[in-house]
């Protein structure tokens, strides 16, 4: 019987090891997976490739990982926001290392990487420092550059709904880039704030097909990050 | 080069004359948006073109961080930290609204579906070239978000900024010297002097300030303009 349902986020995230690519879902606070980050704070592995669109805010979730010293390097489209502090201070510090990709680039990479293809072209960036050094080529008159796909060792998602397949639904404008992280990684480990019987969710609507997730752990009222900057909370607690 | 404003310099171009302020701005690129269309809005001044959208026009908002069809601010006690816009601010979404993943979002931006980008800038060059994600200073932080997708994907790209910086100097350039978002992008320029639309034979004056003479005009820009 497949039932990818794990009880704890210590017990999803035990296996990450020393030297691995996360991708952590999640637009600023929106779809951040937090109890499993902290989880991964708890767990300590160190020298991680963090893929995830920004740095964390304050020093909780993925600011905190980072100011744990866990994070060698990000793959990020936007670093830095109005409450991130920990990563900023970091970089400038030549600390930690950061490759900068558009968002959009940074998607199809991570797309790119689930659907099996290797490499593929795009128009963002041509002609700007982004584009540097990056091969390219014309078609129909038109410059492109060419990215490589993104995988991962791991994906850390945060859904609203999960049935024992790992079929996942998401909530609102947290879907972001949960549905191609969980493609593009080894293992993808989700926390979802319900979790269903098989079937109860509408097969016409499943956002993310089980396939694509090997854990699930029930976070029913996960922290509201923002409340926790605002309050100047640090992890660990 | 461009220098960063300093105080002195900011109180001479605040006593300006004779110049629209943001509201105006804002009201006259939403004139320009057709009925029907789908729209992205840059973060900042752009916002606020959604406000002047005249009423028996419907225009379709895309926010790439996944929402097609975002609405005004909730009420206050109603914000969902789930629901945001580009911006990481607080939206609604509106009947007949969608999510999606950032792939798709992205594919909505790069495959040429969204019709009108509004965006800020840093400079401006004659060619239509944009810098509007890096002063390329160095120690900055360099952050880069969806600019680059939205200027190579999106059909037409209108640029709202105010005509000079802090310190008096000219957005629209011969050349710009920041970094690039994208080559030969822009398509139209709304500043609080002009509305100037970026063509292959150079940079033309659709609209000035009625206060203020063409020369006047030239005077503030740092690239030839035509009319």
């Amino acid at each position: 019987m497949i039932n990818k349902i794990v009880s704890t986020p210590a017990e999803a995230v035990s296996t990450v090891k020393d030297g691995s690519v996360v991708m952590i879902s999640g637009f600023g606070e929106a779809g951040s997976p937090i109890e499993l980050i902290h989880a991964l704070i708890d767990h300590g592995a160190r020298d991680l490739t963090v893929i995830s669109n920004n740095t964390g805010s304050g020093h909780v979730g993925l600011a905190a990982l980072i100011e744990n010293r866990q994070v060698a390097k990000m793959i990020c489209s936007f670093p830095r926001t109005a409450n991130s502090r920990v990563f900023p201070e970091l970089y400038k510090n030549g600390e930690i290392e950061l490759e900068l990709v558009p968002q959009g680039t940074l998607a199809e990479r991570i797309r790119a990487g689930g659907a099996g293809i290797p490499a593929f072209y795009t128009p963002a960036s041509v002609d700007t420092p982004l584009g540097e050094g990056k091969e390219e080529r014309v078609f129909d008159g038109q410059k492109y550059v060419m990215e490589y796909a993104l995988s991962a060792d791991y994906a850390l998602v945060k859904c609203q709904t999960a049935d024992r397949y790992g079929n996942l639904l998401y909530n609102k404008t947290a879907r972001n880039f949960g549905p191609v992280m969980c493609t593009a990684a080894e293992t993808s480990i989700v926390q979802s704030r319900n979790i269903v019987q098989a079937g109860d969710i509408d097969p016409e609507t499943v956002v993310t097909p089980g396939i694509f997730v090997d854990s699930v752990v029930e976070v029913a009222d996960p922290a509201d990050e923002s409340k926790l900057v605002a309050e100047d909370r640090r992890y660990p607690w | 080069m461009v220098s960063s404003g300093s105080t002195s310099m900011k109180e001479k171009t605040s006593r300006t004359p004779s110049r629209w302020d943001v509201p105006a701005m804002a009201q006259k690129v939403a004139l320009d948006i057709p009925d029907g269309s789908y729209v992205n809005l840059g973060i900042g001044m752009p916002e606020l073109v959604a406000d002047y959208v005249p009423e028996n026009r419907e225009v379709i908002y895309h926010t790439e961080n996944g929402l097609l069809g975002m609405g005004p601010v909730p009420e206050p006690g109603k914000e969902d930290p789930e629901l945001i816009n580009a911006g990481k601010k607080c939206v609604t979404a509106i009947p007949g609204a969608c999510y999606f993943h950032h792939a798709d979002s992205f594919t909505m931006i790069r495959g040429r579906h969204i019709d009108i980008c509004v965006l800020g800038a840093l400079q401006i060059s004659e060619e239509g070239d944009l810098a509007n994600w890096s002063t390329g200073e160095p120690g900055a932080i360099p952050a880069v978000g969806g600019a680059m997708d939205l200027v190579a994907g999106t059909k037409t790209i209108y640029v709202i900024s105010r005509h000079n910086t802090k310190s008096g100097d000219p957005k629209i350039v011969s050349s710009c010297t920041y970094p690039l978002t994208g080559k030969a992008v822009v398509d139209r320029i709304y500043t609080d002097l002009a509305i100037i639309d970026v063509t292959a034979d150079g940079l033309f004056v659709r609209e000035m300030h009625p206060e203020i003479t063409f020369d006047y005009l030239q005077q503030q820009t740092g690239a030839r303009l035509h009319r």
